[in-house]
């Protein structure tokens, strides 16, 4: 059966472009390692917030008293949601290579993850406004900061990263560098997702139970 | 008008000749000195490019290249040149620290500070790393047989943004200041309340490009070695060269990482007022710590394991042997990589946590031993029975034995944390490290240059000039780190540029002694370069294989041509090449030929490093509009870049046959050399195995076709 | 499109919708358990900790399509080794801090 020779993570195209199939294993497998290292990079945010959040308090304000839960649960699921409509957008290229359909589900992914950027942009605003909880208060404070923003930082190029990839869809059509950058975005976009599991627990949820 | 919109905080006394003009010293004479010296360089550079007409084949032939081979010699001379200011830099404090004893000396402590600070990163980031990526990214496709790796652009972009790094760290000795803060740069000392100003600034961009840099270089090297080995080159076939390689590149995938957070978290302390490291607002510097030696423990097993892969072919190549215990080998190295990410906390027992904590971590150091240990055996199994051809390569391998196990003694006595809290920070420490360092990685790498440099350039280096060099350097090291060990326990702090003990005299001349020969050994070496240079006709090698090789690369011709094999090699066994020999099927033509399809040249890589150049100075000197503009050009030509269709170029299979058969003529015609006369012009690449000896030396050539 | 294809196109599509479901059903189930105050102190990062671990087996297994197949073992080794490295950066981190943070208690 095709589905099973796969040769890499993410949607293969096994079945419907055997070339391009071929083509993407090592291009995927080499994206996939990039990912490894990303992930990497999270994990000592994480690690440096798990100590911060508990010890950087100083005269700050802590955990509990800054995050709001709605605000959160509605970015996850805007991420989650956007996360799927890529899904979407990468089954309507692999078997039906229709141009308007893969470009309507990426702006739908594109429009949910912007508004997530947005929301937590918003989130930054009314606590720097409203708690007195800009980074510079305190190591918890910057802590957060740069878990989340860096994190902001990733969804924001997965967004530029987007536009391109339309552009390119629209100009060039489905050459196999096209496909092959579109999955390589789809593996970054639900590895985003992946990670901002980890800050919805950890940062926000276990940050106000605890 | 609004200069500091312009030129940012760079004002004209930032240059460093203002400080020879605004208070003469011997010390800013110096640091004037050096400065000259970059310029001059770069000036006598511009000049010689431009009157040889060099600029054009620079640019299209050498900066544009995406060649692995290419990218490789161009890391080597990265760490060549560097090595050159670092080294002459550890002159310097040798002899400052010899000149400080109840006196001043002649450096001001603030120069000192710079000078171990810029002499550390370089050695680390600007010598080391380049001269292992180099040497990894040229030898690693030729012994899977593979045409290139597997993202070559990636890896040219790689290398110009080591360069970018680099250039910066130049730029330091004559715009501004460098850090004070050490190699490590810890804060708070490097927080802006202790260092206001550029320095540490440079150190942090600098060392971020490399950084970024390692990490690409290490999931390019990772999937070529993964993805693009030739037909049945399993895994425990590869050369042990590239199963080092591997582990250090999987190494570099998740070491660089944690010193990315760091820097990041340091700028954003310097730049924006966060609190990660500062003194109070719930900053934790010891975080600093521990996130950079997260890094800095894989980094110096980063280091070594190429080395360990270099010393493998070596002594298996200059002993006529099949290498001893290979399984060991690999299944050492896969340890050595995994307990490397288990051990940081050594590098800062005397912080404070307790002692069940630095127990432990004090026993996972001691088990890194073990393999170590394993692989020592091994080499000397190997010669153990062997012909051992005392060769400058066989030389550096046997000093690096015996001085290598010194330096391991003195890690399991360090890791024993009661032993480490009286010889922390001391010149016991810096013995310590560069007992590691010099026998094991520089010399790897200079025996590695010895080895592989006929490969490359197709002529042999001087044997003679390279004894010397190495008859300077070997005893030059033990000279100027040994004393070191027992300045170090008289109580001899490092870092410290002035002394009250007189004792010490006497060991710190010692050590100035052997801060001279290594630069004697250093200028040999310059010399051996120019003379085979100037000799390679009676070193000419261009049959490629001149020591009795082993592995695919010393099947091919030197140079390599740009697609390495005419043919993808097919391998049924280790050490294929030697292999073929013995059965006497070497140089055999490939029944068909086929087109070749490699990268073109582009301009993407180097234009990336520039504009990357320009973001780190923009950003060292808050020029805000240039690292601001810089930042965006990067991802124009990235961008622009992915919209290229035509990037690869054919070559035709005639133009591939032609030279191969003109390659594998000359081969079959040549007599094959023997050992005894390997260094003498006999040696045409052509070698007479040793595998052989007694039995009749050419191959018939007519019947060679081999069936594939 | 031939029927394969459209069978084919069936069973990937359900998976990115069983992928969603799930990741819904925990997410809300995560959020309930701190909104309804179910769990605190130990107890919730235990309880979120599980909950975010099965999360993200989903997300790799539904929208990375990472499973336990052989021709797919590259892939999910280093994903292995990749954690292993992380529990060691993250909980060494964490011990670490943790105990020197102790020590300096007045
Ligand atoms: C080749 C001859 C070399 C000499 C004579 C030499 C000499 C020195 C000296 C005098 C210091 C300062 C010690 C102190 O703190 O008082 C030093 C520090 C250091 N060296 Fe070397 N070195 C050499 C090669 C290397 C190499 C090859 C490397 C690494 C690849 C290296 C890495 C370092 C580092 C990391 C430091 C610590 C800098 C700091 O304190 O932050 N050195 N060396
Ligand atoms: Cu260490």
């Amino acid at each position: 059966m095709s589905l099973s020779e796969r040769l890499h993570p993410g949607l293969n195209l096994a079945g419907t472009d055997p070339e391009g199939h071929e083509a993407a294993e090592e291009t995927l497998f080499g994206f996939w390692i990039f990912l490894m290292s990303d992930l990497v990079l999270f994990a000592v945010l994480f690690a440096t917030y798990a100590a911060m959040s508990v010890q950087g308090i100083a005269e700050g304000p802590r955990p509990a008293e800054v995050f709001d839960l709605t605000a959160a649960f509605v970015e996850t699921l805007l991420l989650l949601f956007s996360s799927f409509a890529f899904g979407l957008a990468m089954l309507e290229m692999k078997y039906r290579e229709n141009r308007r359909g893969v470009l309507v589900w990426l702006l739908l992914t594109g429009l949910l993850g912007a508004a997530f950027v947005g929301m937590e942009l918003h989130d930054y605003y009314v606590m720097i406004t409203q708690h007195a909880a800009p980074p510079q208060a305190s190591g918890f404070l910057s802590a957060y900061y740069l878990l989340t923003g860096t994190h902001a930082l990733h969804v924001s190029s997965g967004l530029v990263w987007m536009v391109i990839m339309a552009v390119q869809v629209a100009l060039i059509g489905f050459t196999t560098p096209v496909k092959l950058r579109l999955m390589r975005l789809a593996l970054f976009w639900h590895m985003l997702d992946v990670v901002w599991i980890g800050i919805f627990t950890f940062v926000y949820l276990y940050g106000v139970a605890s | 008008m609004n200069w500091e919109l312009i030129f940012g905080q760079i004002k004209w006394t930032s240059f460093v000749f203002a400080g020879m003009i605004e208070n003469p010293s011997l010390s800013e004479a110096i640091a004037s000195g050096a400065g000259s010296i970059a310029v001059l360089g770069a000036l006598a550079t511009v000049i010689l490019l431009t009157v040889k007409g060099w600029w054009v084949p620079l640019w299209r032939d050498w900066l544009t290249s995406v060649d692995h081979k290419k990218v490789g010699i161009m890391y080597i001379a990265i760490a060549l040149v560097m090595f050159a200011r670092a080294v002459i830099e550890a002159a310097l404090m040798r002899a400052q620290q010899l000149a400080a004893t109840e006196g001043a000396g002649f450096l001001s402590a603030d120069h000192f500070g710079q000078l171990f600070s810029t002499h550390g990163t370089i050695m680390i980031f600007f010598v080391a790393m380049p001269f292992i990526t180099g040497l990894m990214n040229y030898v690693m496709p030729l012994q899977i047989g593979a045409r290139d790796v597997s993202f070559p652009l990636l890896n040219a972009i790689s290398l110009m943004l080591t360069m970018a790094g680099a250039i910066l760290i130049m730029v330091s000795l004559v715009v501004g200041q460098f850090s004070t803060g050490g190699w490590s740069a810890y804060p708070p000392f490097t927080g802006i309340d202790f260092s206001p100003g550029e320095g540490v600034d440079y150190w942090i961009w600098a060392v971020s490009l490399g950084s970024i840099g390692s990490t690409l270089t290490g999931l390019n090297l990772a999937v070529t070695i993964y993805k693009k080995r030739c037909p049945g080159m399993s895994l425990f076939r590869m050369p042990l060269f590239t199963w080092t390689t591997l582990c250090t590149s999987i190494l570099m995938i998740f070491a660089m990482a944690p010193l990315t957070a760091a820097t990041v978290m340091l700028a954003l302390d310097r730049y924006a007022g966060f609190h990660f490291f500062t003194n109070g607002d719930g900053g934790n510097m010891m975080n600093y710590a521990n996130l950079f030696w997260l890094f800095g423990h894989p980094e110096v097993y980063i280091l070594i394991l190429p080395a360990f892969g270099v010393w493998s072919e070596v002594v298996a190549t200059f002993s006529s042997k099949r290498i001893y215990g290979y399984t060991s080998l690999v299944y050492a190295t896969m340890c050595i990589a995994v307990l490397s990410f288990a051990v940081w906390l050594h590098h800062f027992f005397t912080m404070g946590q307790s002692a069940n904590v630095n127990a432990i971590f004090g026993i996972a150091t001691m088990i890194i031993g073990v393999p170590t240990g394993v692989k020592v055996y091994d080499w000397l199994l190997t010669m153990v029975g062997g012909r051992i051809r005392f060769s400058t390569p066989m030389l550096y391998h046997i000093n690096f034995l015996l001085t290598f196990i010194l330096g391991g003694m003195t890690g399991v006595l360090l890791a024993n944390p009661g032993v480490d809290f009286q010889v922390h920070n001391t010149l016991f420490l810096v013995a310590h490290f560069h007992n590691m360092i010099i026998p094991g990685v520089l010399f790897g790498m200079f025996a590695a240059v010895q080895f592989w440099f006929p490969k490359v350039f197709g002529f042999r280096l001087h044997e003679g000039l390279g004894r010397a060099s190495f008859w300077c350097f070997a005893p030059g090291f033990l000279l100027a780190f040994f004393p070191l060990y027992w300045l170090g326990m008289m109580g001899a702090t490092r870092r410290t540029y002035m002394w009250s003990n007189p004792d010490y005299v006497p060991w710190l001349a010692l050590a100035m002694l052997g801060a001279g020969l290594i630069l004697a050994g250093f200028a040999l070496m310059v010399t051996q370069i120019v003379v085979s240079v100037r000799q390679r006709a009676q070193l000419a090698a261009p049959l490629g294989d001149p020591w009795d090789g082993r592995a695919l690369e010393w099947s091919i011709p030197s140079p390599p041509p740009a697609w390495n094999f005419a043919v993808l090699p097919n391998v049924s066994s280790q050490d294929p090449f030697y292999e073929a020999k013995k059965a006497g099927i070497a140089y055999r033509s490939p029944a068909a030929y086929e087109d070749i399809e490699v990268p073109r040249n582009t301009a993407t890589a180097p234009l990336i490093g520039l504009f990357a150049c320009a973001w780190a100075f923009g950003l060292v000197w808050h020029i805000w509009w240039l690292a601001i503009a810089s930042f965006v050009l990067i991802w124009v030509v990235v961008i622009a870049r992915s919209f290229a269709t035509d990037t690869e170029e054919t070559i035709p299979a005639a133009t591939v046959k032609a030279a191969n058969e003109a390659f594998l003529a000359a081969a079959r015609a040549t007599p094959g050399v023997t050992r005894d006369r390997e260094m003498t012009s006999d040696n045409k690449g052509r070698a007479h195995p040793e595998a052989l000896e007694g039995r009749a030396g050419t191959i018939a050539s007519g019947t060679a076709v081999e069936a594939l | 499109m031939p029927p394969r294809e459209i069978e084919d196109e069936g069973r990937e599509r359900r998976s990115y919708v069983i992928g969603l479901v799930l990741a819904l059903v925990l997410t809300t189930g995560a959020f309930a358990v701190v909104g309804l105050n179910l769990l605190s102190g130990g107890a919730a990062l235990a309880g979120l900790g599980l909950l975010a671990l099965i999360q993200a087996v989903v997300h790799l297994r539904y929208f990375l399509h990472i499973d336990l197949q052989r021709s797919h073992r590259d892939d999910l080794l280093l994903i292995l080794f990749t954690v292993l490295i992380l529990l060691i950066m993250v909980s060494g981190t964490i011990w670490i801090l943790y105990d020197q943070h102790v020590r300096m208690m007045p």
